[in-house]
Formats: structure tokens, sequence, C-alpha cells
């Protein structure tokens, strides 16, 4: 594979278009619940506290929610673009659940979030309120079927070959949906997703709780509700994801257990398997180098069983393997976190017991590090379960050399590299203003994206004129 | 191939609603891009602000009919999509690159600390909707062309879309955007702005009226088949009011912009202009969906997955227009430098 084959610029190109874009879906389906609890709460409660945390996370919220949009907009023409042969067999099966997808969610969530972010004060609160349900709503829609789809290309069924174009043809639309591995992988998203956003808010509390011990005061009932939430979340979410992916676990093995193989960097299969700590795979060599392996465990974890049998690479032809140096290591840094998320939970249920949730220097030091380990976590775990199912793009059916585009080198080379330099300055820029709005601390009276008003620039101004009449009075007292 | 009963039936009837649905698209898209293109000619910041908040609340759910094209064409019409996209490589990616440029230009000029930074945006903006727009154009006009295509594939090259008519047909649709956007503009906002806005739109509709003009005659000269769909009898019947209208449509226009009291009759004139030409275009090119070689038929999925997504349509599209509906309702009514910030 040169630097120059077409195929592999285009893998390239579409891993770093969808790994960029699924940062930005998994933040808005976390936080869209999280608003919509805000909110409800403010409803239900009537303190001010949450709806200023509501609007403090709204304006993050329309950023996010954006660059969702736009990068969302370049998969949904990049299957063409890239994989042509692909969509051209596998787009009457795929092509309609995304058709399904766009229908269902997107114009749902399109339609009503401009009610959510500006129509505050033009609809009144309960409607205000069902808006921001709607787009809740509608990120886990769009997860759904988005996960069916790729579930669907995992683990196929429904369909029949058609003789001669090779196309796959709908057979039964309900197997097709609700094919073997897509409730697992639902719901390891979706709780992927929350503790995206769990994390993040967490992290973002953290700061503030040290920001407020190193200035001497005490930190203000709105950050201490928002790690308050966060840590619940952890708490709940994280040991309930290490069970949602023990389960997928079990599922993968009997459905993709090449893949399994390659993510364990087995060789040999075998029952009473140790589970390797770390190694180096090799796959010219068919070794796995450096190991250090626990007995047992390994064979203990996939099967429930110490004398559950566990495959090995070499079950299958070479050119049937996953790479398993990249999926060895990308599900060991997500497991990883996963397991230091649910420290991280444990550690503050038992702060909350003692009453120091918000007063332990060390649990927030902790939050604030593990601030982006959701995300990472998230595409850790998607590198492993797409490049787990290579070489295929349909599992066992659709080769990935057999999906490419009749498209020259150059162009995809030249793509890429504006594909780079454009999602480097968008992402540069989103990522600055959201830090730059998280390193404001909440505070009553907040205000929501009013991004686009006259208005802001004239309270802008009054601020800054505010600021200099107190240097001024500063100065002279 | 089998051509009867659904296998017949529900290709047309898809086609037409991808052609609704790119309607819908230029309706609600072409006047945000439109707006984007005039954004650096309003030099006053003031009512570069107002012009945002004309469509702040509004752009998103635009943008999503672009994605459901893309959606609904890889699902009914799969052939079409794997064909028209590798053939349009470069114009579809630039286009994509500008929509992205635009879209975030828009959440994030506002939050820029430094005027500077904001001017940067500003330009990211107008940039982006300006390239946008030409790259639609670009796209169409290189379909109206033709497309190589051999066994169900595009054999092409990379450039086939740097010609004439296609980088015409660009401009072309640049134009009648940015008359979208000025039009639009004359509708939701008031006084300097707004009059401003006038003098565009009677601008900006002489030089629509010569873009439609040079298009409807290039298109024909294309192909032989478009010059017979045009001419055949009875399609005449449909085919000759076209221009008329056109010519109507210029003199109301005329007339709204002189008298200066009616807001939305120079959009509703523009959108018109917009849908005779696109009818015309529809006209020349059936039954093709990659001209010269692919019909609708050629390219279509199996009729299990037009039917699957066909239920669901007609049940959500009506859905989703009254809901869209709805929040422009919400948000109606002129916009000015004093309006009520949008919290």
């Amino acid at each position: 594979m040169g630097a120059l084959d077409p195929l592999f610029l285009a893998r390239l190109q579409f891993a770093f278009t969808v790994g960029f874009h699924i940062v930005f879906p998994a933040f808005s389906i976390g936080l869209a619940a999280f608003l919509a609890v805000l909110e409800g709460l403010w409803l239900k409660t009537g303190r001010q506290v949450y709806l200023d945390l509501f609007r403090y996370w709204l304006r993050a919220f329309s950023i996010v929610f954006g660059m969702g949009v736009v990068s969302g907009l370049v998969m949904s023409y990049e299957f063409g673009t890239n994989w042509s042969q692909f969509s051209q067999k596998a787009g009457p099966i795929l092509g309609p659940l995304l058709g399904y997808e766009v229908m269902t969610a997107f114009f749902l969530e399109a339609g009503f979030l401009g009610i959510m972010l500006f129509g505050m004060n033009k609809v009144g609160r309960k409607l205000h309120f069902f808006a921001t349900c709607v787009v809740s709503l509608g990120t886990l829609i769009s997860m759904s079927w988005i996960l069916s789809s790729n579930s669907w290309m995992q683990t196929p069924q429904g369909y029949a070959i058609e003789p001669g174009t090779g196309r796959f043809i709908p057979a039964d639309w309900w197997a097709i949906v609700f094919n073997p591995s897509f409730p697992f992988r639902l719901v390891h998203m979706a709780l992927a997703a929350f503790l995206c956003v769990a994390f993040a808010v967490g992290g973002v509390g953290a700061w503030h709780l040290l920001r407020a011990r190193r200035a001497g005061r005490a930190p203000t009932e709105a950050v201490k509700i928002m790690f308050s939430m966060a840590m619940w979340m952890a708490a709940i979410v994280a040991p309930l994801q290490i069970l949602a992916g023990d389960t997928q676990g079990l599922n993968t093995l009997k459905y993709q257990p090449a893949k399994i193989a390659a993510i364990e960097g087995d060789w040999e299969s075998q029952s009473r398997a140790p589970e390797l700590l770390f190694g180096i795979p090799d796959m010219e060599h068919e070794t796995t180098r450096y190991k250090v392996e626990v007995p047992l465990l390994g064979s203990l974890i996939l099967t429930h069983s110490l004398e559950g049998k566990v495959p090995g690479l070499k079950d299958y032809p070479k050119d049937q393997r996953a790479p398993s140096p990249v999926v060895f290591f990308s599900f060991r840094i997500m497991v990883a976190l996963g397991m230091l998320m649910a420290v991280l939970g444990v550690y503050s249920l038992w702060l909350r017991w003692r009453g120091r949730l918000c007063s332990d220097v060390l649990l927030q030091r902790f939050a604030l590090l593990m601030a982006p380990a959701g995300f990472i976590a998230m595409l850790c775990g998607w590198v492993t379960t797409e490049v787990g199912r290579q070489p295929y793009t349909v599992y066992g059916l659709l080769r990935t050399a057999e999906s490419a585009s009749p498209v020259a080198a150059g162009s995809i080379a030249s793509t890429l590299v504006v594909f780079v330099i454009v999602y480097f300055i968008v992402f540069a820029s989103g990522i600055s203003i959201l830090l730059r709005g998280f390193a404001q601390e909440p505070h009553a009276g907040e205000a929501g994206p009013d991004a686009h008003a006259p208005q802001r620039a004239a309270s802008m101004q009054a601020a800054v004129s505010g600021t200099a009449a107190t240097g001024i009075t500063g100065k002279e007292s | 191939m089998d051509l009867t009963g659904a296998a017949y039936w529900l290709p047309i009837v898809w086609a037409v609603l991808a052609a609704m649905a790119i309607f819908i698209y230029i309706v609600l898209d072409g006047f945000d891009l439109g707006l984007g293109i005039l954004f650096l000619a309003e030099r006053n910041k003031t009512y570069r602000n107002v012009m945002v908040q004309t469509i702040a609340p509004v752009w998103d759910g635009n943008e999503t009919w672009m994605i459901f094209g893309g959606a609904a064409l890889y699902g009914v019409f799969p052939n079409a999509y794997a064909t028209i996209l590798p053939a349009l490589y470069l114009p579809v990616l630039i286009m994509l690159f500008a929509l992205i440029m635009r879209g975030v230009a828009f959440e994030f000029r506002s939050r820029m600390n430094t005027e500077a930074m904001r001017d940067v945006w500003d330009i990211g903006f107008c940039g982006g909707s300006l390239v946008a727009a030409i790259m639609q154009g670009v796209i169409l006009g290189t379909l109206v062309s033709g497309i190589a295509v051999e066994n169900n594939a595009f054999v092409g090259g990379s450039f086939d879309w740097l010609a004439p008519f296609p980088l015409f047909c660009g401009l072309a649709v640049a134009v009648g955007y940015t008359l979208l956007g000025a039009t639009w503009l004359v509708w939701r906002t008031e006084s300097t702005l707004q009059d401003t806005m006038r003098r565009w739109s009677g601008l900006l509709s002489f030089a629509m009226l010569g873009m439609i003009a040079a298009v409807s005659l290039w298109t024909p000269a294309l192909h032989v088949t478009y010059m017979q769909n045009w001419t055949d009898w009875p399609r005449i019947l449909f085919v000759a009011p076209v221009p008329v209208a056109v010519l109507v449509l210029a003199l109301v226009m005329v007339r709204a912009l002189r008298g200066g009291v009616s807001r939305r009759i120079p959009f509703f004139c523009a959108l018109g202009w917009f849908f005779l030409s696109f009818s015309g275009l529809g006209i020349s090119i059936w039954p093709y969906i990659v001209p010269p070689g692919m019909t609708i038929w050629q390219a279509s999925a199996p009729p299990s997955s037009q039917a699957f997504l066909l239920v669901g349509a007609a049940v959500l599209i009506p859905l989703i227009l009254s809901y869209t509906a709805f929040a422009y309702h919400v948000f109606r009514g002129p916009v000015n430098e004093h309006s009520e910030s949008y919290h």
C-alpha cells in the first residue's frame, strides 16, 4: 500500500472526516439530554440556577451542533465520492436507512433548534421546553438509525444478492434494521455519548471548583450543581458502560470472531486463554511480542467461563485478518479509560457519602484530567470496531478494496490536504470558543446564545465601559 | 430490465419527489446563500448583524434539505449517486468545504473577541456562500452537459467540469441566489438596509433575466434530445408558456420594486423564475437522471427499497414541511437593529 494508493487515500480521508464528525454528534446527544433535564428542573423547581446552567450549556450546544451539521453534510456525500462501488451495491439497503435518519431526526432537530436557541421569549416556557425535548429526541433517533446502518454492515442479514450486478437487495426490512449487533452497539454508543458529556461537564465544574479554592472563596451554587450532576452520571453510567461493553464483546465473539482475535492479539485458538495486558502484535511473523499476560482471564472475559474457547488469527487466511496492532491498542486504551471513569465515579460516591464531594481537591484534579476521557474512549472504540472489521465494508461479503470509487489519487490526495487544513481551522476555532466560554463561570442571569443579535454588541460595549468605569473608580480610590 | 408495475412507477414518483426536494432546497437555502454573498457588499456592521439575524433561527433546517438530497439519491437512485459523485468529485468537495466554512462562520463570527477576527469570519461567510453557490451551478451544468458513463460507472476525467457551460451555470446560479438573498432582505428588513437591497434586487433581476435567456438558448444546443424535448408535440404546449411567464414575472418584479410598497412580492417573483428555469431543465433532461445515458429506471434501487422509503416520505415530508413552516412563523416579521435579541 503506497502513500499514493487511491484506496489507502480514500480510507484515510474517510477515517479522518468521520472521526472528526463523530465527536460532535456524540457531544450533541449527551448535551441535548442534559439541557432537557436542566430545563425540566427549572420548570419544576422554578430555581434560577437551573436556567442559568441551561443557558450556559446552550451556548456551547449551538457551537457543537453547528459543527456537527457541517461535518455531517460531508458524510452524506462521501459514501458516493469515495465509495461509489459500495454505494451502488449496498445503497438499496443503507440509503433508505440514511433517508429515514434525515426524515425522522435531522429535520426534527433542525426544525426545533431555532426555537430552542432563540425562541424562549417568543413561544413561552412550555413550548420552549417541548422544543428542547424534541431536539434531544432527534439526536437519539438519529443515533439509532446510524447505528443500525453501521451494525448492518458488521452483521448483515435480511438481504438477497442480485445475480449479475452483485447488489444487496432488501428482503426483510425488520431483519435489516434490527440486525444482531444493533441493540448492543446502540446501548454502548448511547452510554458513550452520555459519558462524553458527563466528563466534559465534570471537567468544567472541577476547573471552577479549583479556581474558587485558589481564589479563597466558596464555589457558586451553579458550579456545585453542575459538578454534582456530572459525578452522579459518572458513578451510574461508567459501571453500566462496562457491562454494556462486555455484552457487546460477547456479541462480537459470536458474529465477528476474527475481529476478537485481532483485538486480543491471539494467534492460536485456545481454551483457558490468557488475557494480554500488553504486547506488540506482528502481522508478518504471526506472533505477538513482549506479551504481558494474565492467565485464564481471556477466556473468562470473552466467554464467561475458564474453559471457553477463544479464536486465534491463524484460524483465518492472511487476507481476511484485520490489522491487529491498531485494534489491540485502541481497544486497550478504551478499556483503560472506561475503568478510570468507573474508578472516578465510585470515588465520587464515597466522597458524596462523606459530604466532601465539592471540597476534595484530588477528585477535582482527577475530574479535570478526565474531561476529554469520554471522547478519547469513544474514538478508540470506533477505531476498534471499524478497523477490526477490515478487510470488509459489508462483513464477510464485500471487501473494502471492491468498494472504492474510480477517482484519481491526485484528487483524493489534494482534497485530503484541504480537509485537514479546513478541519484544523474549524476545530481549533470551535474548541477555542468553547474553552473561552467554559473559562467563565456560569453566573446569575446568564445570557443565551444571542450570538447574532445586535443587542449583544450593545451589552458587550456596556460591559466594556462598565469595566473601564470600575477601572477609573479603582484608580481614584 | 423489467419495467412493469412498481418497477416502472416508483422511479417516476421518486423522480418527482426528488425534483421537489431539490426545489425546496433552492427555495430555502438559496436566499441564505445569497444573503451570504451580499454580506461583504454591506459595509455597515450593524446591518450585517441584522442580515444574519433574519436567517439565524432557520438556516440549519435549510441545509438539512441538502443532506436529504444526498441520502435520498443514495437510497433511491444508488447508481446515479455512485456515478455523479465520483464524476463531480472536485466540485462536490469544494462545495462541501465552502458550506463548512460558511456554516461555522455563522456561529463563530459573533463570538470573536476582536473586530479583525470577526472580519475574517465575515469573509469566510461571504466567500463560502459564493463558492458553494457557484459549485452548485457547476454541478448542475456538468450534469446537464452529460457525464461519461460505461457499465454504470464514471469513466471521464477529474476536470471534465471545467468547461464553458458548467462554469456559466455556476455564475448563473450565484447571480440567482444573490437575487433571492436581496429580495429576502427586502421582505424581512426595514429602512436604509431595505432600500439598499431594493436597488440590488433591481440590478440582479436584469442580470438573472440575461442568464436565464442565455442558459435557455444554450441548453437545447447541447444535445439533440434536449431540443426534441422542447419542440415535440404535445410537450411544446407546456414549454411554450414558460418564456411568457418569465416575462410576466419580470413586469411584476419591476413594478413591485419601483412602487416600494410590497415587501414580499419581489422574493416570490425571484422564486418564480427559479421554478420556471428548474422545470424547464427537468423537461430538457427527462427521463435521464445522468444524461446522456442513464435513465431514472437504470439508476433505480429495487422497488422494495423505493417503496420502503416512500411510505416514510409520504407521512414525514408533510409533517416536516408543517413544523418548518411553524418555525418560520415563530420568527416572522421585519428585523431591524432594534429588534429583540434572540435569547
